[in-house]
């Protein structure tokens, strides 16, 4: 039955996920170089003008519309054909279809913009578009099909995620890791010291992403209740243990506490804890929250000595933070909050989510880099070595970021 | 000793840097100047497409004082390593050095380098 507490609870959720998006833009334009630093937000401010109108045209009715083989959505919701703005989806839904959709359009938003993480400072801008495009309807919403509609085969499964552990993070995460392989390295990379251009930018947009993130998990209650309660506790408590896993890593191993460790920390232990933040209680969310700032910063390290360019650790974070929450997810289901599955044990929910995530990263990785080498060999992926020596603010855009 | 000083397009400060590292030249400094030749600068856009004339465009400034007979070689390797061929590339002045002393201990002259 639809009523006017919960549908006001999505609609204000609904805004909180959107707010991610420029927190990210942010988050991602400090940790750019100041040459790319305009370029690389817009990567993720377009994202919300491109994925908003694909989402309400497309995007919907593949990922949540009639299902089709447990694989993805038919298309008789196209257009929001028959999504209802008054009405629940179903007889005993507590909010109106639109508003599950429009909440859901968020998700699909914020997820291609985390991988433009790891092409910054590079890709064309049209690359980027078609890339984004493409991206959302051939990769983003058969995976949200999988986890979240009805019908869907990893539903169907048992696998467990609460609010995208699968199809947000490790989603993203992987789509990144192949981009960061096929696009190859920034000029210079190894041999020229490309820091961060600016810090408060990073720690403000990490605010950002961890206030909009109350919003992206209790808000994946779908209700105003207890589940929304124990989702915001959690997620609060996990970001804390982030950041003093991640501080804690930077402390050891390069001697000083790191601010911008500080910064990646919070959104490592949000990452991990999303797909959990339904499942368990505030304890388990302390250890999921401290492991991830420990495995993100040693996911990154191990990048860097691979000697692959995922240019704002997109992989490190979101892929790595987001198979570690999936993981933990089956590890601590029902301690502290919720349960197992009626005649579910922990060890074959634990092999449940193993098998999501390999289906994940397997769809994502393979499906990205078709994507990507068609490009390639089309359009082009890349700018030439002049506008990216330039950077991209002017040889792309005509704007600096920094007109002083 | 000379000091050479030459403007170059901050996007292949990188490359100087690291040429002249390769030649033995380590020491330098740089400053963010904002400049302009004889061509007045170059147009941007600005927020609905109109122009927007951009007249002191941003250079990098570098500074290295080193022996007499170096000055040569390093105009050579910063001249490689900047041109582009295209309007902008910078210029390179050379001056006279009286004398360098060294803080620290007080050296002078070209040990001081």
């Amino acid at each position: 039955m639809v009523n006017s507490g919960d549908t006001a609870f999505i609609l204000i959720a609904s805004a909180l996920v959107l707010l991610m998006i420029p927190g990210l833009a942010l988050f991602y334009g400090g940790l750019a170089r100041q040459k790319n630093a305009g370029s690389t937000i817009m990567y993720s401010f377009a994202t919300i003008g491109i994925v908003g109108v694909v989402w309400v045209l497309w995007g919907y009715t593949l990922a949540f519309g009639p299902d089709i083989g447990g694989f993805i959505g038919g298309l008789d919701n196209f257009g929001l054909a028959g999504v209802s703005a008054s009405e629940g989806a179903t007889p005993d839904a507590k909010i109106p279809a639109q508003a599950f959709m429009i909440f859901q359009g968020m998700f699909a938003i914020i997820t291609p913009a985390l991988i433009t993480g790891a092409f910054a400072e590079r890709m064309k801008f049209s690359a980027f578009v078609v890339f984004t495009t493409l991206w959302v309807t051939i990769v983003y919403a058969p995976v949200a099909h999988w986890v979240w509609a009805d019908g869907g085969w990893l539903l169907g499964l048992g696998a467990l995620d609460f609010a995208g552990g699968t199809v947000v993070h490790i989603n993203s995460g992987v789509a990144a890791l192949a981009a960061a392989l096929i696009l190859g390295p920034r000029l210079g990379f190894g041999r020229q010291a490309m820091e961060p251009h600016n810090l408060p930018l990073v720690v403000l947009g990490a605010g950002l992403l961890w206030f909009g993130w109350f919003g992206f998990n209790a808000g994946s209650a779908l209700s105003a209740g207890g589940d929304a309660v124990n989702a915001f506790v959690v997620t609060n408590t996990a970001a804390c243990a982030g950041i003093i896993g991640w501080v804690g890593m930077s402390w050891i191993f390069s001697k000083k506490p790191s601010i911008i460790g500080a910064a990646s920390g919070a959104v490592a232990g949000l990452v991990a804890i999303t797909p959990a933040s339904g499942f368990v209680g505030a304890m388990p969310s302390i250890i999921i929250g401290i492991g991830a700032g420990v495995m993100c910063f040693g996911a990154i390290q191990l990048l860097i000595k691979l000697k692959v360019d995922d240019a704002l650790s997109v992989w490190g974070v979101h892929g790595i933070g987001g198979t570690w929450g999936a993981i933990a997810t089956g590890i601590f289901v029902g301690i502290g909050y919720g349960g197992l599955a009626d005649g579910v044990t922990r060890l074959e929910q634990i092999g449940i989510q193993l098998i999501a995530i390999g289906a994940t990263w397997a769809w994502a990785f393979a499906v990205t880099a078709i994507i990507l080498l068609a490009i390639k060999f089309t359009i082009g992926l890349r700018v030439s070595e002049s506008a990216e020596e330039i950077g991209l603010d002017l040889s792309e855009h005509g704007e600096p970021a920094y007109r002083l | 000793m000379k000091k050479v000083e030459a403007i170059i397009r901050p996007e292949k400060f990188n490359a100087v840097k690291e040429a002249l590292v390769e030649g033995g030249f380590v020491g330098l400094n740089t400053v963010s100047v904002t400049g302009r030749g004889a061509q007045r600068g170059i147009v941007h856009q600005g927020r609905s497409g109109q122009s927007i004339a951009i007249d002191m465009l941003p250079k990098t400034k570098m500074e290295l004082v080193v022996g007499d007979g170096d000055a040569e070689r390093v105009c050579e390797i910063i001249i490689e390593a900047a041109r582009t061929g295209e309007i902008g590339d910078g210029k390179i002045f050379i001056s006279n050095v009286e004398e360098v002393i060294r803080v620290r201990t007080g050296e002078r002259g070209e040990t001081a380098l």
